[in-house]
């Protein structure tokens, strides 16, 4: 397919890297471009230059920071992260996770930053990484920042990360004993979800997240209350998910109504909670 | 110093062990530069929307979608195309086990089914039928000649 005209440079630093987002007007960053590509196809958007990312190796690293956080750069590609030994030592969910997200070629280029950067409330990253309580670091112009998944995701494609800024890395604390779960409904084996749910159990309890249910994931407060100095057996984690659907607002398409969004939010919960449970060391 | 932002760029990659210099357009994907700038015409375009998997070519060793990639993008690459695989014009034995297995019926998503199950099979040589499957399942094939498909790429495991 023939895209609009569009301009191209290939920065060799992350700061000519934020001082073209800055410069230019329209200006978008390309990582992988398992979503850009096709967003440029259907004409949905249109950037006047794209920043091609590929050549910023200090973004590809996988690494533990001075205070034992796994973080992962932004040009991380799915396959690398369930290859990595870090990964699996310190979260092994975001290996698993990943390992779901479309087909090989697709996890050979579409990258970490890249998947929460869309914002796309359908993707798996992002309730994910709000229940791991993954931190972001934005870089800019005038320096960088560091904020938490709830002030990362603000609505359908749209982040934190403003113009001329970088999404650079994000930081995962280390399971410590606690236990992840991840569960869902999917259009086809690995295909688009129609509603997900991430969970982390650990000792101060349980952090549930739920994906394609709003604009960005959703805490499942009340049900994380009800688990509070639970025993996580499956008749209590079933009983804390009662009402959960009712709370949410879903939206209604051709994949499912706003009703079965809710059945398939109680469902989905209760299968990450109990999957995370069943994980916990710690406990 | 930094390159300002432009509409086209010279790119230098591998292609098939050959290497090609050539000016292209940003906007240019890089299954139409194959196609279409080089002349490859065995790289198919499906869906052109990511999903089928029939434009799959390697990059740096890795199976990709090149209807999702830029040219521009693979500059600097090596990149091997379904032509890539019989170079010397004697078929690999994935494509001879395509061959005997029938594993082609209309044949238009064999280049990116090839493609797929070769990377597959340089980093497990011996798969099982579960591995296969899931190293398939960015493949799409329209006849639903799955089963022959993924005996072929089985069989090739299994022989060496």
């Amino acid at each position: 397919m023939l895209l609009r005209e569009v301009d191209y440079a290939r920065p060799a630093t992350v700061e000519e890297a934020i001082s073209l987002l800055a410069k230019y007007e329209g200006a978008r960053p390309l990582a992988g471009g398992q979503t850009i590509v096709n967003v440029m196809k259907a004409r949905v958007a249109a950037p006047d230059v794209l920043v091609d990312l590929a050549d910023l190796d200090e973004l590809r690293t996988i690494g533990f920071s001075s205070d034992g956080l796994l973080e992962i750069g932004a040009m991380v590609t799915y396959t690398q992260l369930m290859g990595s030994s870090e990964v699996e030592v310190a979260r092994p969910i975001l290996a698993e996770v990943a390992s779901t997200i479309a087909d090989v070629q697709v996890r050979n280029r579409g990258t970490v930053g890249g998947n929460v950067c869309v914002s796309d409330p359908t993707n798996h990253l992002p309730p994910l990484l709000t229940t791991l309580g993954a931190t972001f670091t934005i870089q800019g112009g005038s320096g960088e920042r560091t904020v938490s998944a709830e002030e990362f995701f603000i609505g359908v494609y749209v982040t934190a990360v403003g113009e001329g800024e970088l999404l650079t890395k994000i930081g995962v604390p280390p399971s410590s004993g606690s236990g992840d779960g991840f569960a869902g409904v999917t259009i086809g084996k690995h295909g688009t979800y129609i509603v997900n749910a991430a969970a982390t159990i650990s000792g101060d309890g349980a952090r549930i997240a739920l994906g394609c249910v709003g604009a960005t994931p959703v805490r499942a407060t009340a049900m994380e209350e009800r688990l509070a100095g639970s025993d996580f057996s499956e008749e209590s984690i079933r009983s804390a998910a009662d009402g959960l659907g009712a709370s949410l607002d879903p939206p209604s398409d051709v994949h499912g109504s706003s009703d079965f969004r809710r059945h398939l939010a109680e469902v989905s919960a209760v299968r990450a909670v109990s999957q995370a449970a069943e994980r916990r060391t710690g406990a | 110093m930094m390159d300002a932002p432009a509409r086209s760029r010279a790119i230098s990659l591998e292609v098939n062990g050959e290497q090609i210099e050539m000016e292209v357009q940003a906007r240019r994907l890089l299954v139409h530069f194959i196609r279409d700038d080089l002349g490859l015409t065995g790289t198919h375009v499906g869906c052109d929307t990511g999903n089928c998997g029939a434009c799959t070519i390697h990059l740096d060793g890795e199976p990709v979608k090149s209807c999702m990639a830029l040219a521009v993008q693979a500059d600097g690459a090596k990149i091997r195309t379904v032509e890539g695989l019989a170079a010397e014009g004697e078929l690999t034995p994935l494509q001879q086990a395509f061959n005997t297995h029938h594993a082609l019926q209309c044949g238009y998503c064999t280049p990116g089914m090839l493609m797929s199950a070769t990377a597959l099979l340089e980093r497990t040589p011996h798969p099982t039928e579960e591995e296969v499957r899931y190293a398939l399942q960015g493949n799409l094939c329209r006849c639903t000649g799955y089963v022959n498909i993924v005996e072929a790429v089985i069989a090739v495991g299994g022989s060496a």
